[in-house]
């Protein structure tokens, strides 16, 4: 852009620069003497320039650091002798030494004493050298806040100057505080370049200390009165800060903006001023300044606005734009008017500029365009709606950051009108963008074609384009809403089927995701795949069974795919095996390799469902049932749930086998509806009473056979099986789960009522029976206590006493009754709550009357099973 | 209001710093590294700009040296380029066609024309020649106090 620097930026040293004439330069003659000299005299210190020439003739970094170092050690040793002539020397070669990264802390001191010394040299390096080594939470900053209050008194306009500049960069609160006052009175200066840099002193100290604002506010007004720019403009900056630290200064401030709106036009109207002309434009500087204090005073204030209106209109058409400098203006003139209560003809017009930014060849300011759309786009998308086609084309551009940008902003511009275009730009940019855009965007996309789809078949679509194009880099969501999507829209199911067959059998290692949808659907949906009509216009070869196993085999056997796809796609297996006719062996044999699988979760579906083929064979078909359809807002089955019907057992049984290959990706998907529907079922599941289908016996005794395979991971999956079978729901609760499985599989006391008996006592013809069952979402399980009298005569007055650690509360109900006849039976409840999840232990005494004779019996109870509160 | 301003050559070589909010040495330190690799890695067909944290970095390579600013979220990024180039022309004209190696041997000056340009991170003069008059005063205030002997070399050297 200012192709006028480029060839003068010599890489070659000083002294062979051509602007260095060896020969007739007094320096390098006076030079040579010098070290004539030197030789004889004492030595002086190296000076900084042949410090910066050692430094930079050192070939490596150990080189470096022992000049460095051997300096740093002799400087020190010249701090120490308090060598006042030489120090304003070696703080400088200090600070370059600072520069390279070297510690240069031990400077701090001679810094301060540099400032206090009367030579000029000295008070401009010491307070560059306090600039640059003291931070605020050196503890020489007292010492500092005393040298500043002297040189600010100083005769001296540099002094004094150099003074403000040092606070204007390192002023803590505390020495704001103690130098408010001063500044207050330089603001008040005749000389304007000591004013300018007092109001810049004042706007860091209200920056640090916001209520020391009151004592600069009268000297404040009448910086805006001024012809010199350097006091205009921090004055502006200084009105600028205090307006946006108090609202009541704020409403102060209002009535300069007709003295701001007089200088901004003076600066866009007046002539050619050769001073402040910035190639063509007169002080962007000064410009941008009252345009942003306009913004800060206009804001929700329709008067003040008002005012200003015309000369942002004025500024927004004036300016020249064929440089960055105009555009600059332009930029800050846009933000202006976006803020206040402006005109709307005003802010279509700011909106133009904004367009007319995108186009421009400058990609900067391209960048800012973008930036600024972002931010209006949601107060008035109409009017970026017109700049559609132009953000569209950002899109391509080879800057990184512009083209997130453009992203973003199109994501903002979607709507239902205009989703079919900019989805196809989107696509078009989703398959070429880089990997650090995919994952973003397919969200982005899978999103608003949610919003806005106009059709399903448009929407499936949309989706699948999206695993294509993004591959791996969709996030677990896109996998798991765009298999309900397909679950719930039975109508287009044959088609999406084919057309992720078709995706499938292409190479799809890079695509896990379409991977694991494509298998669900053909799992699923397989036999359309062989059946189902093929639409006119779609280019399908219809695969053979074989195809399609060999596909899977491919995929399960290929390193490349994940195990969570792999799983997916033994489940799909599965499923096709009742699709299916002629492949069902090859299926049996790929699901049996499976078996010996080293991966745990392979393995168990491999063992599990090679059952299925086996002394189960005849539970197969039913088991793989196709799923219902998906539905987000499920109430109705609530009251389903804990219906025993039969057929609704039949159907739901393949959800629950199939969701235990999904990833818990999918089990999100039952969403919000899932707390409530658990609740239900696990009051109905669990106490519930013998079930009457053949079915339910037959699967207790599946999982009787699972039992003894060592697959510590298979509890809950069993246990969702079992909960399910009164449910049409496919859910995963693991405190439910491990309870049941827990019971089946460590205790193995099975029965009808899925709860675990324990036998107390049995003796002399009384035989009391415990059931165990854990109450819901408690700490408390219920035992249901039974006496049975085997004697040949009645058991009278029978008393049932029970006594538990204390750790334990035991409440126990009425007992059914107090006579037991022979060969019959009473029962009482007993509740046992148990905090602290302690192993249970019982005390018992038994009292009866039998034949006559009182009975007493004691007895403790100890194999109660250890996880019934698990 | 500006945060600060770096100037480190193609190399990562660091030439200047000038920060206006206190930082610790480390945090400095960490800073410069961070963004001088980031400024670097990017490719020159990329734009001026990038969001870092909270704040907008602003740069500009002249020649073999990087200009680099960090400014607010409410600062004008377009106008940052102009405070820089503003800065490189001051350079240019107290130097007469600056180049990195004037930078290097003389960055006392430098410091001392962006003090005259920036303060507490804001323009103060918006005249180029206002700064480089006042610079001209102060260098000629420390050439009088500097004995003119032909021995003598008091200054820096």
């Amino acid at each position: 852009m200012f192709p006028y620097y480029e060839p003068d930026w010599s890489v070659l040293p000083p002294e062979l620069n051509r602007r260095f004439n060896p020969a007739f330069n007094m320096a390098t003659i006076k030079q040579a003497i010098n070290e004539a000299v030197e030789r004889v005299r004492m030595p002086t210190p190296m000076r900084l320039r042949d410090l910066i020439r050692q430094i930079r003739a050192a070939r490596t970094a150990a080189e470096e650091r022992s000049v460095v170092n051997k300096e740093c050690a002799y400087i020190r040793s010249t701090f120490r002798e308090e060598d006042s002539v030489w120090r304003c020397r070696n703080i400088a070669k200090l600070l370059y030494i600072h520069m390279l990264g070297y510690p240069a802390h031990f400077g701090q001191l001679e810094c301060l004493k540099l400032i206090a010394s009367s030579r000029f040299t000295d008070k401009r390096i010491g307070y560059l050298g306090a600039m640059l080594l003291l931070d605020e939470r050196q503890d020489v900053h007292l010492l500092i806040t005393n040298c500043l209050k002297n040189d600010l008194n100083s005769t001296t306009q540099f002094v004094v100057g150099l003074a403000l500049c040092t606070l204007g960069a390192i002023a803590s609160p505390e020495m704001a505080r103690d130098l408010a006052s001063e500044i207050e009175r330089l603001m008040k200066s005749p000389n304007a370049y000591i004013r300018k840099k007092a109001a810049l002193c004042a706007f860091r100290i209200i920056k640090r200390v916001p209520e020391l604002m009151e004592i600069f506010l009268p000297a404040t007004r009448s910086l805006l009165s001024e012809k010199n720019h350097g006091v205009l403009i921090t004055g502006v900056t200084l009105i600028t800060e205090m307006c946006e630290v108090s609202p009541d200064t704020l409403n102060h401030f209002k009535k300069v903006v007709p003295n701001l709106v007089r200088i901004l036009k003076n600066l866009i109207l007046a002539g050619y001023s050769p001073e402040h002309d910035v190639s063509g434009v007169s002080d962007p500087f000064l410009q941008v300044k009252i345009l942003k204090l306009l913004r800060v005073l206009g804001k929700n204030d329709p008067e003040a606005s008002e005012a200003m209106n015309d000369i942002l209109a004025q500024v927004a058409t004036n300016t020249e734009t064929s440089k960055n400098v105009g555009n600059a203006i332009l930029y800050e003139t846009v933000l202006s008017i976006m803020d206040i209560k402006s005109e709307s003809g005003l802010r279509v017009l700011a909106i133009n500029i904004l367009g007319r930014f995108l186009l421009n060849n400058d990609k900067n300011i391209r960048y800012v365009a973008l930036n600024t759309l972002l931010k209006t786009v949601y107060i008035d998308t109409s009017a970026v709606q017109r700049h559609r086609s132009t953000i569209l084309e950002c899109l391509k551009d080879p800057d990184v950051s512009i083209r997130r940008r453009a992203m973003e902003l199109s994501f903002a511009l979607i709507n239902g009108q205009n989703i079919r275009t900019m989805m196809k730009e989107l696509l078009t940019f989703l398959e070429k963008s880089d990997s650090e855009f995919k994952a973003h965007c397919s969200s982005g996309i899978v999103l608003a074609a949610e919003r806005f789809s106009p059709t399903k078949r448009w929407h499936l679509d949309t989706l699948l384009k999206v695993l294509i194009a993004a591959g791996n880099y969709v996030r677990d969501d896109v996998i798991s809403s765009t298999i309900q999507l397909i679950s719930e829209t039975t109508s287009q199911q044959a088609y999406i089927t084919l057309q992720l067959w078709q995706a499938l059998s292409v190479d799809v290692c890079d695509k896990q995701p379409l991977t694991q949808v494509a298998v669900w659907a053909i799992g699923e949906y397989g036999d359309a795949l062989l059946t189902a009509p093929i639409e006119d216009g779609m280019n399908f070869e219809r695969p053979t069974e074989e195809d399609v196993i060999n596909c899977y085999q491919r995929i399960l056997w290929s390193p490349q795919n994940s195990s969570t796809t792999k799983q997916y796609t033994l489940m799909s297996l599965t499923k096709l095996s009742t699709r299916f006719t002629q492949t069902n062996n090859k299926i049996q044999q790929i699901i049996s390799s499976f078996c010996s699988s080293l991966h745990i979760e392979l393995q168990q579906r491999g063992v599990e469902f090679s059952q299925l083929f086996g002394k189960y064979n005849h539970l197969r078909s039913a088991l793989l049932e196709r799923m219902p359809p998906m539905e987000v807002v499920r109430q109705n089955d609530v009251q389903t749930n804990g219906d025993m019907d039969e057929t609704e057992d039949k159907t739901s049984e393949s959800s629950p086998q199939h969701y235990t290959s999904e990833s818990n990706a999918l089990l999100d998907l039952l969403g919000p509806s899932d707390t409530s529907e658990l609740d239900v079922i696990s009051s109905t599941a669990i106490p519930s009473q013998p079930i009457p289908s053949s079915n339910n016996q037959d699967l207790l005794d599946l999982l009787g056979g699972l039992d003894p395979m060592p697959m510590p991971a298979s509890n809950t999956d069993i246990g969702v099986i079992l909960e399910n079978n009164n449910s049409s729901l496919p859910l995963n609760n693991n405190q439910t789960a491990n309870f049941l499985s827990g019971d089946i599989l460590n205790t193995n006391l099975i029965n009808e009522k899925h709860v675990p008996v324990i036998t107390a006592f049995d003796k002399n013809g009384l035989k009391i029976v415990f059931a165990i069952e854990r109450l819901q979402d408690s700490n408390t399980v219920s035992i249901n206590m039974t006496a049975t009298n085997s004697a040949l005569s009645n058991m009278t007055d029978f008393l049932f006493q029970a006594a538990v650690p204390k750790t334990f509360q035991l409440q126990m109900l009425s007992p059914s009754g107090t006579i037991i006849i022979p060969s019959g039976q009473i029962t009482q409840v007993l509740r046992v709550t148990n905090p602290s999840k302690a192993i249970l232990r019982m005390r018992i005494r038994l009292s009866y009357v039998l034949d006559g004779t009182p009975v007493q019996e004691q007895t403790e109870v100890n194999n109660f099973p250890t996880d019934i509160w698990d | 209001m500006m945060q600060f301003m770096l100037l480190f050559s193609r190399q990562g070589k660091l030439r200047l710093q000038k920060w206006y909010v206190a930082h610790p040495d480390k945090l400095k330190k960490k800073i410069t590294r961070e963004l001088i690799t980031t400024i670097l890695a990017r490719k020159p067909k990329m734009c001026s700009f990038l969001e870092w944290k909270d704040l907008k970095i602003v740069y500009k390579r002249y020649a073999s040296l990087y200009f680099c600013c960090a400014i607010e979220q409410d600062d004008n990024e377009l106008l940052t380029l102009e405070i820089i180039h503003r800065y490189v022309e001051l350079l240019d004209k107290y130097f007469g066609s600056v180049c990195e190696l004037d930078i290097i041997f003389n960055f006392e000056k430098a410091y001392f024309i962006l003090d005259e340009l920036l303060l507490g991170g804001e323009v103060q003069e918006t005249s180029k020649k206002n700064v480089l008059k006042a610079i001209a005063a102060q260098d000629l205030l420390q050439e009088e106090e500097t004995p003119q002997g032909f021995f003598e070399d008091h200054g820096l050297g």
